[in-house]
């Protein structure tokens, strides 16, 4: 016997069907506010005066906030990566490459996305925030009405620093990973820090740097670029602060692991 | 668009705005004229900020003009918009200070990304003289965190007075403040119209307020004008919503 529709089954799918269509035309909107957003940023970058010591301020925000949570995981991604490692490389008697299969790992792959993905949640995070909360209390409109374009002061700054500090802190989190990965040696083994970068360094050739090193501009564009869209087109009350910052730093997240795929498969081409 | 108005600084005419399926403002039409102060008063959520905010431009209305000047806001490029925002100072409900400058910072913000340049030591006397226009001449280091409600507004009004405004917009300026507070914002109201020769449009329900400022008051009900008209109207008016408010 077929099932008998009720009239709520209607209202039902008709709620679905109503809320997916909001949904694909809610998306749509936001590509196009996006996609405004980033002509008004590069207009104005091309334009306007550029925002010199409030880009030194940032990239001062950056690097502070970041460095200490990027040493403590890259000296553990370096630990982790070297003692998972090991067994597999003992077993095919290949345990002299350890050095220089861990530094390549972290340098093309490991550095940068970690380093994005860390960034994304405190530096994303925190501008996402930050807009927002000053979007709620409107002082970016007070900063509209008096001419003093808020975009070039609030946002290519920021989007600037983050763009020049990512690479830097990805060198260093490289730097601290491949520190680590001594250190997990000498847990089993016993090898001297030079021998160690010798061996590393053996491996590693400008074409394991490079690529990383252009892919974590990208990566500083997104997470600087998101953080302060979300922010800066937060809503008008307080929660609105938590669903930008939230949003910030999911949707860089999920960008930096696109472009890093793209970045990849271009790497792969060359 | 170049329009010619005499004496009249603001004009308005039957001017639209809705957000979705909520009209707002439903064909306002009133004018402001020169060294006025003219009160917008109206319940909350009748469109009284919003009005306000379509005159510089934050917000877009739907229909109808708004002519600030000679500049008419439909279409409007951005070179004359930022001519006419030069002209208005907008002083915010909560203030809208910058909470990471100082106060110094938050006077010296505007003046010194204005088109005109001035020396370092113009501006020094420019953030001086506002300050202590405001009565708050020792507030110049202070963050915006450590300042009461009512030293922020004024604050808030030195940061609009320090560029010469020829409009000042204050939105709500006396909301949230003890009686006294209250009424020192609302003498500095009009201590600035003396001293500055400046138009004003004062937003607001707080009728001790609108007592002391007023020299025409347009009352704003469901989107349109309810009546427009000097204090002494109002008060003698025998309509029972305008009682409501005076009473």
């Amino acid at each position: 016997m077929p099932k008998q529709l009720h009239k709520s089954d209607g209202v039902s799918l008709n709620f679905t069907l109503s809320h997916v269509k909001e949904q694909y035309a809610a998306f749509f909107i936001d590509m196009a506010n996006a996609t405004e957003y980033l002509k008004t940023v590069f207009k104005n970058f091309a334009t306007k005066k550029f925002e010199f010591q409030e880009f030194l301020k940032q990239c001062y925000q950056i690097g502070n906030k970041s460095v200490s949570l990027i040493s403590v995981t890259g000296v553990i991604i370096g630990l982790v990566l070297t003692i998972q490692s090991r067994p597999p490389l003992v077993q095919f008697g290949a345990v002299a490459m350890l050095p220089g299969m861990v530094a390549v790992s972290i340098i093309r792959e490991m550095g940068p996305v970690i380093t994005a993905l860390i960034c994304a949640g405190k530096i994303g995070s925190s501008m996402g925030a930050e807009l927002g909360s000053m979007r709620v209390s409107e002082q970016i409109d007070a900063m509209e009405v008096s001419n003093t374009y808020p975009i070039n002061f609030l946002i290519i700054p920021r989007v600037f620093a983050a763009i020049v500090m990512i690479p830097l802190l990805t060198l260093y989190a490289d730097a601290i990973g491949i520190l680590g990965s001594w250190l997990g040696i000498n847990i089993k083994d016993t090898m001297s820090l030079r021998y160690f970068i010798n061996q590393a360094f053996l491996s590693v050739d400008f074409q394991d740097v490079i690529p990383a090193v252009i892919k974590s501009f990208f990566f500083g564009a997104v997470i600087g670029l998101v953080g302060c869209y979300k922010g800066y087109n937060a809503g008008r009350g307080t929660e609105s602060v938590g669903v930008a910052a939230n949003s910030a730093v999911v949707t860089a997240s999920l960008l930096l692991i696109i472009v890093d795929l793209i970045a990849v498969q271009i790497t792969d081409l060359l | 668009m170049e329009k010619e108005a005499n004496n009249v600084v603001i004009d308005i005419k039957n001017l639209k705005k809705s957000f979705g399926d909520l009209m707002v403002l439903d064909g306002i039409t009133l004018q402001l004229h020169e060294k006025e102060n003219l009160v917008i008063l109206g319940k909350s959520g009748s469109g009284k900020s919003v009005l306000i905010k379509c005159i510089v431009s934050l917000l877009q209305h739907d229909k109808g003009s708004i002519t600030v000047g000679k500049h008419e806001l439909t279409d409007i490029s951005e070179e004359d918009l930022i001519k006419v925002r030069r002209k208005i100072g907008f002083l915010f409900q909560g203030a809208a200070l910058y909470d990471s400058m100082t106060v110094g910072e938050n006077l010296t913000f505007a003046l010194s990304r204005l088109k005109e340049k001035f020396s370092k030591q113009e501006i020094k006397d420019k953030i001086t003289e506002a300050l202590e226009n405001v009565g708050l001449p020792d507030a110049i280091d202070k963050m915006p965190s450590e300042l009461s409600g009512g030293m922020k507004k004024r604050i808030g009004l030195a940061r609009t007075l320090v560029i010469h405004p020829d409009i000042i917009l204050y939105d709500e300026p006396t909301t949230g403040l003890d009686p006294i507070t209250s009424n020192e914002i609302s003498n500095l109201i009009n201590e600035t119209k003396a001293k500055f020769n400046n138009s004003s449009i004062i937003i607001t329900h707080d009728i001790n307020c609108v007592k002391i400022v007023a020299d025409r008051i347009v009352m704003i009900k469901d989107g349109k004008v309810y009546k427009d008209g000097k204090l002494e109207e109002f008060i003698n008016d025998k309509d029972d919503y305008i009682q409501s408010f005076f009473k």
